[in-house]
């Protein structure tokens, strides 16, 4: 192996180690450099970045829910309010074994074996340092029980929190609404940042109208986390810089409702079905708006079950249909003061002329004549004498003069068939009939004519013609005001409870009735105070004050005249009864619109709930105490259901 | 304003006389030792934080302290011919503890890194960080350099086998180190430049076309994770993520001591171990990683300095690549928890907590001491 001829050169090679040796120095400082420059980049240049991204880790927003505004009456009585509620939670981490525990709950009657499943699930699905509910809404009673064996319970807490409460449970819950879950729907409409921590939601009524008042803003607490997200405390000096946000509370709501009134109308119907409405005719302030039969509104507050919401859905009676404001009806003989009102305007009669009513009506060329309601026969009758003793065949000729045109125009102000613009939603449109009504509804051109006779059912509020409880009460609060039309409100005032100033909201005017002269409303007025004075309603006559009023009977089901409805025949098949009133007749306070579903005789039924509702509102008003003694129903004059089938070939 | 008392300016004098004596004695070297000390101590501080103030993990980093001081000052003693002549056995020995590891890890069917000698656990590729440039420089001492294509055939084989055994294990970041030891030896030993371009540019077209055409998806991405066998891929991007928070939120100054919210609420994993860089940087701030580099460049620098003024083959080429491989680990380690470079599992010298690279180290700047200290004082 031939030897290589290279000798090691000492002084050469040295000299290249130190050569080599300042290039490696230069690296290694310009590798310095380059990670100081990359130091630079992240402390200096992205520091804001890092910081937050810092923050975000180590902190997480508690979020501490703002106190929900709450609803008074018109008198300062609350209606919605917030209560501490006490559930039992759970840290899994914290107790022995799960499935004793969950089991000794259900020995202690807490837990009920039947929904172990189901909180097992909630349990497991949340990190095992988190406080679980496992119980919402504790009794007093399971409270205590608990108490006793708290120790047993390692892990398990009574915790509180704040509920919607309503302390007059049903009363005037469709007015009020109630506040449920939230759910996916109502996410795509909320800010759910602005959402964070609460869980419920206004659903329906004022709570639902007036949401982002109620809901005030949440504020938030920052709390310390680990990696784990587990929160911690005592880390050195690390809380200092945490943030505390306090909430907002909601804003109160004034409303124009009055309790008392209220409370009269709900006790009133004893159990019928029907919707009451009453409006302060100087200002359109709604004093009541009950609709029966209600529901406990707590039920949705604390997680009504789906046995609770299937009960309430199915039930035949209804009870989460909103009737004063959308349930339609027949407007019945309610209508006649108004077309009364109409024909004075437009001078197709005086007030004194009279009319022969000899119990039937016919037109020319209809083979059927319209017959009188009650069958009877009124005899010479005017105009006031016609409305108290609600007279059909006055008001058949009436509307035969008027032509359906001019009625509908006349009518429109007042409110029929459209919306009245009350303040919450759920209202229904009612129909004002008119040609154009009909020719809309009907495909088929021949169904679609407006014929002579669907205008004498025009004439006594039958045919085509849909209202509301609470258009009919806006249409007693024009009478009462003389044509004068306010939007009905029943959210009067919102109170900042910072600051406890109250913002008042004005009345909202709506265009006057056309036509009509104060003495032609005079007639109309002493028209429907005979009908309480000795006409149809004559039963609720008070001696504290004047009323003035008019029956109504809205035919539930088309019957032919020999087919009378009695007792025999399903409740649910027989009229509806309609009373509209105001009161003092000469200075009107209140506008009363009540409907009693199936209440049979229309004065029988509804124009006593109307006279306890005037009673509960004015007797206070006019520094009177007693209200005398209570009408009886007996002496109530029972209107006839409305007329037969009406004519209907030309 | 100070004033220095002659009487206690002298006795400052003689108490430095005295240290001085006494690190020559122990064949130390005054300077490297002051730097590495500060570096130490400085360590010892941010792991009490970083440990989420376990005084336990402080005093086990301090036991390890001492016995890597132990094994500096042993190894300070030894002459380097003495090292030269041992440097084949070392390396002997080392590769057949390699070879049982791995055979151990194969038949245990698991990574296999550590070997159990009852009283101590120590793993054998370290050793290797010290033995292969060792060799290296015991094989080129009598070559004449820059060295021969037949002589870097030699040089290659005793580096790349026991890299491939520690690979084996797996252990990809230890392999990388003890192939960067022994490369940075070959590269001041002379290597030509054309030489390493030309193998630089090769690998990179090699790297290229593999990644390009020859590996499938799945194969991109198990190479990527391969780089980091610590974490899932789901989970890939967290700690360097956390770590960059860590060291961005900690700004000019830092949060202060213990007051890091990404160290102290354990975002930042690895915090104590690989990614301590990233808590000094939260709680002390671009200052406090400035300094740090500071001390590590004035340590590196010192080492350098030694290397230059050894007097042979083997001497100069140990030391140099002992010195360079100090700031090859800064800097991939810092690199990797700035973000700069990909997460493999190297620690920061001396700061990080654990394992035997703490030892290793200390005993490597043994030899570099001894190396210095023994060597031929001309006129003395």
């Amino acid at each position: 192996m031939p030897r290589t001829v290279r000798i090691k050169n000492h002084q050469q090679e040295q000299h290249f180690f130190i050569q080599r040796s300042a290039i490696a120095a230069f690296i290694i400082a310009s590798l310095t450099a380059l990670l100081l420059g990359r130091l630079v980049l992240l402390q200096i240049i992205r520091y804001d970045y890092y910081m937050d991204q810092a923050q975000g880790n180590r902190a997480r927003k508690d979020p501490i829910p703002a106190n929900r505004g709450l609803i008074f009456d018109r008198n300062g009585n609350v209606l919605a309010e917030n209560q501490p509620s006490y559930q039992l939670e759970l840290v899994r981490e914290q107790v022995g074994d799960l499935e004793v525990t969950l089991k000794g709950l259900v020995t202690i009657g807490i837990l009920a074996s039947d929904e172990l499943s189901e909180v097992r699930r909630l349990v497991r699905a949340r990190r095992s340092f988190e406080s679980v509910p496992v119980r919402l809404r504790l009794t007093q009673e399971q409270m205590e029980r608990f108490a006793v064996h708290r120790h047993e319970f390692p892990g398990v807490d009574i915790r509180k929190r704040s509920a919607r409460s309503y302390p007059y449970g049903a009363l005037a819950v469709h007015a009020l609404g109630y506040v449920g879950a939230i759910n996916e729907t109502d996410l795509t409409k909320i800010d759910p940042l602005a959402y964070v921590g609460t869980a419920l939601l206004g659903k329906l009524g004022v709570e639902k109208a007036r949401e982002s008042e109620l809901h005030g803003k949440n504020g938030f607490r920052e709390i310390l986390v680990n990696a784990q997200g587990r929160s911690v405390q005592n880390q050195g000096g690390l809380e200092s810089t945490l943030r505390t946000q306090k909430p907002r509370a909601g804003s109160d709501l004034i409303l124009a409702l009055d309790l008392p009134a209220q409370q009269a109308a709900e006790e009133g119907f004893a159990g019928r079905r029907g919707a009451a409405v009453a409006i302060d005719p100087h200002n359109g302030d709604v004093l009541v708006l009950a609709s029966l039969p209600g529901f406990d509104p707590g039920m949705f507050g604390r997680g009504i079950t789906d046995k609770e919401y299937r009960a309430l859905n199915s039930s035949l009676d209804r009870p989460l249909v909103n009737r004063a404001l959308g349930g339609t009806y027949p407007a019945g003989s309610t209508i006649k003061p108004v077309l009364g009102m109409a024909g004075l305007a437009y001078g197709v009669i005086t007030p004194d002329e009279t009319h022969y009513c000899p119990g039937t009506f016919s037109l020319p060329g209809v083979r059927k004549p319209w017959r009188e309601g009650k069958g009877g026969v009124h005899g010479t009758v005017d105009l006031r004498t016609a409305i108290a003793e609600s007279c059909d065949v006055y008001f058949y000729s009436l509307a035969n003069q008027l032509h359906v045109e001019r009625m509908h125009d006349f009518l429109e102000p007042f409110g029929y068939g459209r919306k009245t613009g009350i303040d919450i939603s759920g209202e229904a449109t009612g129909v004002l009939p008119s040609p154009e009504y009909k020719k809309k509804r009907f495909r088929n051109p021949s169904d679609g004519a407006w014929y002579a006779g669907d205008t004498i059912n025009f004439g006594i509020g039958q045919g085509f013609m849909l209202v509301t409880p609470m258009q009919v009460a806006q249409v007693a609060a024009v009478l009462a005001a003389k044509g004068a039309v306010f939007q009905p409100r029943l959210v009067t005032g919102i109170r900042d409870p910072a600051t406890g100033e109250t913002k008042t909201i004005d009345p909202i005017p709506m265009p006057h009735v056309k036509g009509g002269t104060p003495e032609q409303w005079e007639v109309i007025m002493e028209g429907m105070r005979a009908t309480v004075t000795r006409g149809t309603a004559r039963g609720i006559e008070s001696k504290d004050y004047a009323i003035a009023g008019k029956t109504g009977t809205a035919q539930a089901y088309s019957v032919t005249g020999s087919q009378r409805l009695d007792r025999k025949v399903d409740e649910r098949l027989r009229d509806h009864s309609w009373f509209i009133a105001f009161a003092p007749a000469e200075a009107p306070q209140i506008a009363v619109a009540v409907l009693v579903e199936n209440g049979g005789f229309g004065a029988s039924a509804a124009a006593p709930i109307a006279r306890k509702i005037m009673d509960a509102y004015l007797l206070p008003r006019l520094g009177k105490k007693d209200s005398g003694p209570p009408p009886k129903i007996d002496d109530l004059v029972g209107e006839e259901p409305g007329p037969a089938e009406a004519g209907t070939s030309p | 304003m100070m004033r220095i008392m002659p009487g206690s300016d002298s006795t400052t004098r003689r108490t430095l006389g005295t240290a001085a004596r006494v690190l020559m004695a122990l064949k130390l070297d005054g300077p490297l030792l002051v730097g590495l000390s500060l570096v130490s101590v400085y360590g010892l501080v941010v792991l009490y934080s970083a440990s989420s103030q376990d005084w336990g993990t402080v005093l086990r980093a301090v036991a390890r302290l001492g016995l890597g001081a132990l094994a500096m000052v042993a190894l300070a003693q030894v002459r380097p011919q003495q090292l030269r002549a041992a440097a084949p056995w070392i390396y002997a020995v080392g590769i057949v503890l390699l070879v049982v590891v791995d055979v151990i890890g194969h038949i245990g069917k698991g990574a296999q890194r550590w070997l159990d000698l009852g009283f101590i656990r120590f793993q054998p590729s370290e050793i290797m960080k010290l033995a292969v440039p060792m060799l290296c420089a015991w094989y080129l001492h009598e070559r004449p350099l820059p060295p021969t294509a037949p002589t870097l055939g030699v040089l290659a084989a005793i580096i790349l086998a026991p890299a491939a055994l520690t690979a084996a294990q797996p252990d990809l970041g230890t392999a990388i180190l003890i192939t960067i030891g022994g490369l940075l030896l070959v590269i001041m030993a002379g290597l030509s430049v054309w030489f390493m371009a030309g193998a630089a540019t090769l690998a990179g077209i090699g790297a290229w076309v593999g990644w390009k055409y020859f590996l499938h998806d799945y194969q991109r991405d198990r190479v990527l994770t391969f780089l980091d066998p610590q974490i899932d891929p789901q989970g890939a991007g967290y700690h360097i993520i956390q770590s960059q928070i860590a060291i961005g939120s900690g700004g000019l100054f830092g949060k202060g001591w213990m007051h890091g919210s990404q160290s102290q609420l354990e975002y930042l994993p690895e915090r104590h171990t690989d990614f301590i860089f990233a808590v000094i940087g939260e709680e002390f701030g671009l200052l406090g990683l400035t300094i740090l580099m500071l001390l590590y460049l004035f340590v590196v620098a010192r080492a350098l300095y030694l290397a230059s003024q050894t007097q042979d083959t083997f001497t100069r080429l140990l030391s140099a690549s002992l010195a360079l491989t100090f700031f090859v680990y800064i800097f991939i380690n810092t690199g990797m928890v700035s973000g700069l470079l990909p997460v493999v599992g190297v620690p920061l010298p001396l700061v990080s907590y654990g394992g035997t690279s703490m030892v290793t180290l200390l005993a490597s700047f043994g030899i570099l001491m001894a190396l210095y200290s023994h060597r031929k004082l001309v006129g003395s």
